[in-house]
């Protein structure tokens, strides 16, 4: 190859590189356009998706001659009575509607936790006859809608003496009644090495043991993400306190809701969206502090 | 042998409240309701049997009872396929060419979450209502709007728009989903020259296929289960002209208002075979449209 057939091919290179460079250029700028595009797109959607929210908390702010007729999301005065107002607007004061609410709540999580991760681990870490036949039914009951065994529970519990009180609604959970916290469980310990077991069981533990100090320190992100999803859940819960709390007294804060519409028009609609806004409080915080484990956890679940 | 027994006492040990929940709050339940289900009960004598008289009447004679087939086929049928559209337009809008996504994925997510709660079905109550924001919305264009819930002919929708606006769950499956696709797919795909189209069809939906059906199959569940918003919305009517009595609604009606437990029993029943044949049937079919990676052709 003499001199100039050289200089050639590289300024033939050259010429290859630069078209390259120009060509990575333009890409690079019709990505960043294509990406800016998406970006205007996403963030005017997700107005739309909010803007129901929006509306919600703006008009619980709201006198009350502007909630309607307008579209605007910032009261012209701010009407904080809504609240204390609405906090005091039934019979019976919502101090005691979260009071109810909470208990429900805490003790059906802790229900979901103990029982839960018992039958998960009796299912992901114990040999025993019956084992995979349990594990279908279990399986199973995942699909059974809860209005097909709604009229013998509600028959069992009225004949217990336990209608009116948090008994139905507390212990099915403290019974693994909510098996997906089970699926999710069993998901999570049998990634656990079993080497971890095995060591424990030589060392002499029973196998209680191992759940308890083994298997339940190593899960935490399993049980939070249970944990947050019972606490959700049952916080809105709606239809089983409606079917068996009949007395106000007993209302957890969903029910006390339900009777701003049954009573509309006489209370005002302010102090309805003030409380509506008041009970999504608790499930927006957590789904703030938490939304990596709640995320997370639909996405292997494949939870609602 | 001692060693079985031993093992069967504690894994049964640790099944025992399970166990107990399963037959007195499941496999028990069910059976006596198959067994209401042929007998007349008010709550205050003794079920009487009556063979089939609830099936009888609920084919042939109960009106209401295939108004709410109706209604909650129609819910159905508009609500799981458009949610699953969204959810799955959304997740691969997100999916690709984005560094940051996660505000987004939690903006999109947080209606389904709070979806379920009273205070949800309350706000849609006012929004669609005559002098609602959706009716100022649409006159800002012009348009005279209805009062979308007092209307029998448009109510159902306001209760599918809210399903469609609760797409986050589904979504964020098929992000994950999206997740698994090998990218040297789509780099092989580009370097022939495919067109985005192709590449959705022929790359997207294959790898796709078990996460929507998993989706489907949830989604079909979880549709025909649907209960708090219509009974909000509709002030637990069902109302009006039964244009919201979804399933659920009517057999809460018949078991917890007229105190009719064998009827609302049988109708239980036919919810759970409902969806017990929508759920083999999805089963049924995927054979021809899903395949898992791991199997052989």
């Amino acid at each position: 190859m003499n001199a100039t057939e050289a200089a050639l091919a590289e300024k033939e290179l050259d010429e290859a590189a630069r078209v390259a460079h120009e060509y990575r250029l333009a890409k690079n700028k019709r990505e960043r356009r294509a990406r800016l595009f998406k970006h205007i797109f996403l963030i005017f959607f997700s107005f739309i998706m909010l803007y129901p929210l929006l509306w919600l908390l703006a008009s619980s702010l709201k006198p009350e001659n502007e909630i309607f007729g307008s579209l605007g999301l910032w009261p012209s005065t701010f009407n904080w009575s809504n609240y204390s107002e609405g906090w005091e607007a039934l019979p019976v004061s919502f101090t005691i509607f979260y009071r109810n609410s909470t208990i429900v709540t805490v003790l059906c999580v802790l229900g979901n936790l103990f029982s839960c991760s018992f039958a998960a681990y009796a299912f992901a870490r114990l040999e025993f006859t019956g084992k995979r036949l349990f594990f279908g039914l279990m399986m199973m009951t995942l699909m059974i809608p809860y209005h097909v065994v709604l009229i013998p529970q509600y028959v069992m519990f009225l004949k217990l003496g336990w209608v009116d009180t948090y008994l139905p609604l507390i212990v099915p959970r403290f019974l693994a009644s909510d098996g997906f916290f089970i699926f999710l469980m069993v998901q999570f310990f049998r990634q656990i090495p079993r080497e971890l077991d095995e060591a424990a069981q030589i060392d002499g533990c029973s196998s209680f043991k191992i759940y308890w100090a083994v298997i339940l320190p190593l899960s935490l992100p399993a049980l939070a993400t249970s944990a947050i999803f019972s606490m959700i859940w049952v916080w809105e819960d709606f239809l089983a306190p409606l079917i068996y709390l009949n007395d106000i007294q007993n209302y957890t804060v969903p029910l006390a809701l339900r009777l701003f519409i049954a009573q509309e028009g006489e209370s005002a609609f302010g102090q309805m969206f003030a409380m509506s806004v008041l009970s999504l409080v608790p499930v927006v915080i957590f789904f703030v502090a938490f939304q990596k484990l709640i995320v997370r956890g639909i996405a292997t679940s494949g939870m609602k | 042998m001692k060693n079985t027994k031993a093992r069967n006492a504690s894994g049964y040990m640790f099944l025992t409240p399970w166990l107990l929940g399963f037959f007195l709050l499941a496999i028990g339940p069910i059976l006596v309701s198959l067994y209401l289900s042929f007998t007349r009960y008010d709550m205050v004598g003794d079920p009487r049997w009556t063979g089939f008289d609830n099936y009888i009447y609920m084919f042939t004679r109960d009106r209401r009872f295939w108004k709410t087939l109706e209604v909650t086929f129609h819910y159905v049928l508009f609500a799981v396929p458009l949610r699953l559209i969204m959810a799955l337009s959304v997740a691969m809008l997100l999916d690709k060419g984005l560094r940051t996504i996660g505000l987004y994925r939690a903006i999109f997510y947080l209606p389904s979450l709070l979806g379920a709660s009273i205070a949800i079905a309350i706000l849609w109550r006012q929004l669609f209502s005559i002098d609602g924001v959706v009716n100022q919305v649409l006159a800002v264009v012009g348009i005279q709007g209805v009062g979308w819930i007092t209307n029998p002919s448009t109510s159902i929708y306001t209760l599918i728009i809210l399903a469609i606006w609760q797409f986050g769950a589904p979504m964020l499956i098929f992000l994950a989903g999206l997740r698994g696709i090998p990218r040297d797919l789509y780099e092989a795909a580009d370097i022939d020259g495919t067109s985005r189209f192709r590449k959705f069809y022929a790359i997207t939906l294959p790898m796709l296929a078990p996460v929507v059906f998993f989706n489907l199959v949830l989604q079909i569940i979880e549709a025909f289960k649907i209960f708090s918003p219509a009974f909000i919305i509709s002030n637990g009517t069902g109302g009006p002209a039964d244009s919201l009595l979804v399933y659920t609604v009517y057999l809460f009606n018949e078991a917890f208002k007229f105190f009719r437990m064998g009827y609302a029993s049988a109708l239980a029943w036919v919810l759970l075979l409902i969806i017990g044949l929508f759920t083999a049937l999805a089963f049924a079919t995927s054979k021809y449209w899903v395949h898992y990676e791991n199997e052989r052709d």
